[in-house]
């Protein structure tokens, strides 16, 4: 089928059986190879992308599921050079090991913060509520406290308004 | 070569009908979060009947005498957040919340659950303990099948080829109704459970009057536990917890595999059981 989706508030077409994986398409097909592959089956997150807003593992949608549809990838947080404020603080505190877990981890810690999921919470309940929404991103560096410091930071610059 | 897979998004329940009718063959495909992965193992499907955002399909709506109905195409995310289950259906607001994590929660659907009843689906056992009915709809019209008859077995349900599941209806608890869930894996997200279970115990002058006692992941389909829900009626919370604890003993069959043994599986369940009524006091 002709797959035509919105990709980071782009139009994009390809070709693809709608049975393909929409990690497929996004890597081979368009080329946006920041979103990686981890477990391939819904466990570890590291494909996170958003679909139509909401916060999804990219190796278990079904590409003919995305026709006309919205996917902002890690390609799409940042405004032109401006990064978005969670990929800059997980520049500033050191949020990233070997890497492959983070642009699905920027990806989920975006939306957490855009959706403003955990703006105004007193620190303490802030930190536990970024844990358990980011559960579904794992990292086997298992460097989880510098993610949260990061996210937090984030959180904290963007604000609640 | 293989040939591309159909795909059809239908506008309407009416033309979704018409299709799984068509082709009972094609895969019925919703959030993909069970059926994505277990395709790894399986051939391409022929073709793909999306119910993903079908207009209507994912609507939470007050039903008749007080229940609710929860359209088949609800999201766990969406099922957790809303304030009415949360309040009066709380088994199924406290699994949905627990399902995987919020990647998962945000396509897994209740009908999805339904669907495959695997004996680990976690919203199975709040459907027994709030005694759901699963509406199924075909061009031949309209049923509701009891969740306690529609798993026949291991990932077997008594869906027909031309169904599709539609909804399920909760029946508001009567006054005086405890409920409880409780879910226990590895971690607490994103962890296929060991065991997990609900209950609604409806509590008359201090005695229990009748309970509802569910779990899964200890047989081959979620269950209702009968032994205990007898041994408990007429039993105040501390009494009932005791003969909840003795009742549990050979009341089920867990099996060992990769995600625990069937002698932890045994005590826990013991314990999970036991602290529904001792929960109450």
């Amino acid at each position: 089928m002709k797959l035509e989706f919105e990709v980071n508030g782009q139009p994009r077409t390809a070709e693809v059986n709608p049975w393909a994986r929409l990690l497929d398409v996004l890597r081979e097909d368009l080329r946006l190879t920041g979103t990686k592959e981890g477990c391939g089956e819904g466990e570890c997150g590291a494909c996170s992308v958003m679909l139509d807003g909401e916060v999804v593992n990219a190796c278990i949608v079904a590409a003919g599921q995305c026709h006309g549809r919205r996917v902002v990838t890690v390609e799409g947080l940042a405004t032109g050079e401006v990064l978005h404020a969670v990929q800059r603080a997980l520049v500033a505190c050191g949020g990233a090991q070997c890497g492959i877990c983070t642009p699905g981890i920027a990806v989920c810690a975006a939306h957490v913060i855009d959706r403003k999921l955990v703006a105004g919470k007193p620190v303490a309940e802030a930190r536990a509520a970024v844990r358990e929404l980011l559960a579904g991103n794992i990292c086997r560096c298992t460097g989880y406290q510098l993610i949260v410091d990061a996210v937090l930071v984030a959180v904290d610059e963007v604000g609640g308004s | 070569m293989t040939s591309e897979t159909a795909y059809t998004r239908p506008r309407d329940l009416a033309e979704a009908l018409a299709v799984r009718a068509a082709e009972p063959r094609w895969m019925v495909l919703a959030g993909g979060t069970d059926l994505m992965v277990s395709a790894i193992h399986k051939p391409v499907p022929t073709g793909i009947l999306d119910l993903w955002r079908l207009p209507g399909f994912a609507a939470i709506a007050d039903g008749e005498g007080g229940s609710l109905v929860i359209g088949a195409g609800a999201t766990w995310l969406e099922i957790g957040r809303d304030a009415r289950v949360a309040e009066a259906w709380s088994p199924l607001a406290l699994a949905a919340r627990e399902i995987g994590a919020l990647q998962i929660q945000a396509r897994g659907t209740l009908g999805g659950n339904v669907g495959t009843s695997s004996p680990v689906g976690d919203s199975l056992p709040a459907l027994l303990a709030l005694d759901a009915e699963i509406e199924v709809a075909s061009v031949r019209g309209r049923r509701r099948v009891p969740y306690a008859a529609w798993c026949t077995g291991y990932r077997t349900t008594a869906l027909a080829a031309d169904e599709l599941i539609v909804a399920a209806h909760l029946p508001r608890p009567a006054a005086g109704t405890h409920l409880a869930w409780r879910k226990v894996g590895t971690r607490r997200a994103q962890s296929i459970s060991k065991v997990m279970g609900a209950a609604a115990v409806r509590v008359e002058g201090g005695v229990v009057a009748d309970a509802r006692i569910a779990l899964g992941a200890v047989a081959d389909r979620p269950i209702r536990i009968a032994a205990v829900e007898q041994a408990v009626r007429g039993l105040g919370p501390a009494a009932a917890a005791e003969a909840a604890r003795a009742a549990m003993r050979g009341a089920i069959r867990p099996i060992d595999d990769i995600r625990s043994s069937a002698s932890y599986r045994d005590t826990v369940a013991e314990n999970l059981v036991a602290r529904f009524f001792s929960g109450m006091i």
